[in-house]
């Protein structure tokens, strides 16, 4: 099965036409197939929390939006996850490379991965892992789960659930 | 001119238009000059109008205006790369600077020194900007909205806060209304 291809197909499936990026080694294959699609807007941000006011913006106006990003992010996206897309309950599925977890060949990445479920847990914050490459069969779910609910839901894709980062 | 004296001079062009506002005191102004289903008044997060209204103009064909503050562009300075790359031409940054973080208490920003936002918006890529005095923003609002181009619009004024009260709508509410009124 090709991931990258999948999840990109689940999102062109669930009328997600909106996808920001911020780029991880991990999901270059990820992005590059969202930027070659024609049915998906693919905008890149600088930052992760730029990149949720697009999302925001984009859902008000008729767009289903999406963000794929990296865990290491999260801690900069804290406020607007509380205060804009929480607040003004607004869906937004989060497309996470989950660095830092089985794997990993940077040490430092680990001091992120550590937080990472415990932040996403504090903020109330649905979160999914996905650790081997057939968890991707729930992304489809996931995504209707989203915005059936509008809140932000977290995909967590760690190097296992890649194919390995680094070591192979 | 302060703020406050802006909006009240360019509420008749804004009210027809989405009009993405900035946090703090400059929502707290729009809503007690002119309260519009059309404003979308946001209450934390600062630095993200400019982004939020992108989204939008990408999203759907009217025009967007975003009104937003020296401080708050500081903020989220990687904005304009992202603006000068995509902004379609129905997207307005109206950047109000007037040397301050007027929602704190009115500390001066770098823009008051040796900053230039509109030559920062030039070297991210953004093609119209046009920077005018406070006295000249009406013209030049609607000189964007006319001209169908992606425009930022820089205006230096004097640093300043009307009295206004906080705005207590659900944010909800708000967001609610407003989808309505892209929609409608």
């Amino acid at each position: 099965m090709n991931i990258d291809k999948k999840i990109a197909d689940d999102l062109v499936a669930n009328d997600i036409r909106f996808v920001t990026t911020v780029p991880c080694k991990q999901l270059a294959g990820v992005i590059e197939e969202v930027e070659a699609r024609d049915d998906i807007f693919h905008i890149p941000s600088n930052k992760e929390d730029e990149g949720m006011g697009l999302c925001a913006g984009a859902w008000m106006g008729g767009t289903r939006p999406a963000i794929i990003m990296q865990n290491t992010a999260l801690g900069v996206t804290i406020n607007t996850l509380a205060t804009l897309i929480q607040f003004y309950r607004m869906p937004l599925p989060m497309i996470i490379s989950y660095r830092g977890e089985l794997r990993e060949p940077v040490a430092c990445q680990v001091e992120m991965a550590v937080h990472t479920k415990a932040l996403l847990a504090q903020l109330n914050i649905p979160t999914y892992h996905f650790h081997w490459q057939k968890d991707v069969e729930e992304f489809d779910n996931i995504l209707k789960y989203t915005f059936m609910c509008n809140k932000p839901v977290a995909i967590l894709t760690d190097a296992n659930f890649w194919g390995g980062y680094g070591d192979q | 001119m302060i703020r406050s004296e802006i909006l009240k001079e360019i509420a008749p062009i804004l009210r027809d238009q989405l009009v993405v506002c900035n946090i703090g005191i400059p929502s707290q102004e729009l809503h007690a000059i002119d309260d519009q289903p059309t404003n979308f008044y946001m209450l934390g997060t600062m630095g993200l109008a400019s982004s939020i209204g992108l989204g939008l103009a990408l999203a759907q064909p009217k025009p967007v205006i975003v009104i937003d503050g020296d401080g708050s562009v500081l903020t989220n300075l990687g904005t304009l790369p992202t603006i000068g790359n995509n902004a379609p031409g129905n997207y307005i940054l109206m950047i109000v600077d007037n040397g301050s973080y007027g929602s704190t208490g009115d500390q001066p920003t770098y823009t008051g020194r040796k900053t230039d936002l509109a030559g920062m918006a030039r070297a991210a890529g953004c093609d119209t900007v046009v920077e005018v005095r406070d006295v000249d923003t009406g013209p030049a609002l609607q000189a964007a909205i006319d001209s169908g181009k992606a425009t930022v619009l820089v205006v230096k004024c004097d640093s300043g806060n009307a009295k206004m009260p906080v705005i207590t709508m659900d944010p909800v509410v708000i967001r609610d209304r407003f989808m309505r009124a892209v929609a409608s």
